[in-house]
């Protein structure tokens, strides 16, 4: 699926959308940010709560397609605005991440 | 060509996790340009910000010194930071002596160094307590 089919089933607020047609074709779920870059496939959404400057690095490095927040977490203001700077797709969700992922894994 | 390269210097700054990741991101850019193919940008970009991240975290900050061929990247980062007493405790997944206020930054897996060995093809790293360490890694494109 699309990212953007993505923000739809989730019903996610969209903080960064750069890409929107990218194609999201696996999973990743997880707040450290060393397992993130080990184990998340390219294309991945990757699900954390973790919201700090650093997951934009991350995102980039790994390639994940789309950050999603969850458990109502927002970005923090240097997060926000290298997100926007770096082109990546950053959205959040007010459920946790079991709640998040069990809406969408069917769709990946 | 093959002994064609280009040389770039880093400084990493310590404890600062504004600027963590810069290096890693202009060598990134940098093979980007050159048309390296992406799988091998992520296992460079990858491996280097585990690197400079350790730097950042653990040692107060080093040099990152790199070498970029038409097929492969020599990477040293140097540090002169506290040390790693146990190399081999310290390769272990999961080992970590992170601070709890870098945890909750998100670092701390005990992850960075196997990941380091993980995507370089060749990854050697020496240490000695109150002098330093220094990480070598290479690694080949297609
Ligand atoms: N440059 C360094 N100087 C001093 N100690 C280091 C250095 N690099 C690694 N270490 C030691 O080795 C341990 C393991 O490093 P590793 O990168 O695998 O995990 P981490 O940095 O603790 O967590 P993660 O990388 O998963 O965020 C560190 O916790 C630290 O004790
Ligand atoms: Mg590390």
């Amino acid at each position: 699926m699309t990212v953007k089919e993505l923000v739809q089933v989730l019903d996610a607020k969209v903080y960064n959308l750069d890409d929107e047609m990218r194609e999201v074709t696996s999973g990743y779920a997880g707040d450290f940010l060393s397992a993130v870059m080990g184990k998340a496939p390219t294309d991945s959404a990757w699900f954390t709560i973790m919201n700090n400057v650093n997951v934009c690095a991350v995102a980039t490095l790994a390639e994940v397609a789309v950050v999603v927040l969850c458990e109502g977490v927002e970005p923090d203001e240097p997060l926000l605005n290298k997100v926007k700077m770096q082109g990546v797709n950053l959205i959040a969700v007010k459920e946790d991440i079991f709640g998040a992922v069990k809406k969408v894994c069917h769709l990946i | 060509m093959a002994n064609q390269f280009i040389h770039q210097e880093y400084l990493v700054a310590g404890n600062n996790f504004n600027s963590a990741g810069s290096a890693s991101e202009a060598v990134k850019s940098t093979l980007k340009k050159m048309g390296v193919a992406s799988s091998d940008i992520r296992r460079v970009a990858i491996a280097m910000y585990e690197g400079e991240i350790n730097m950042v975290i653990h040692a107060g900050g080093g040099i990152a010194l790199v070498d970029i061929y038409y097929d492969k990247i020599n990477i040293l980062l140097n540090d002169k930071g506290k040390g790693i007493a146990d190399l081999e405790k310290a390769m272990q997944p999961g080992y970590s002596t992170a601070p709890e206020e870098v945890q909750r930054l998100g670092f701390g897996a005990g992850m960075g160094l196997p990941n380091m060995k993980k995507y370089a093809d060749v990854f050697d790293i020496q240490s000695e307590v109150g002098v330093g360490t220094t990480v070598k890694m290479t690694i080949y494109f297609g």
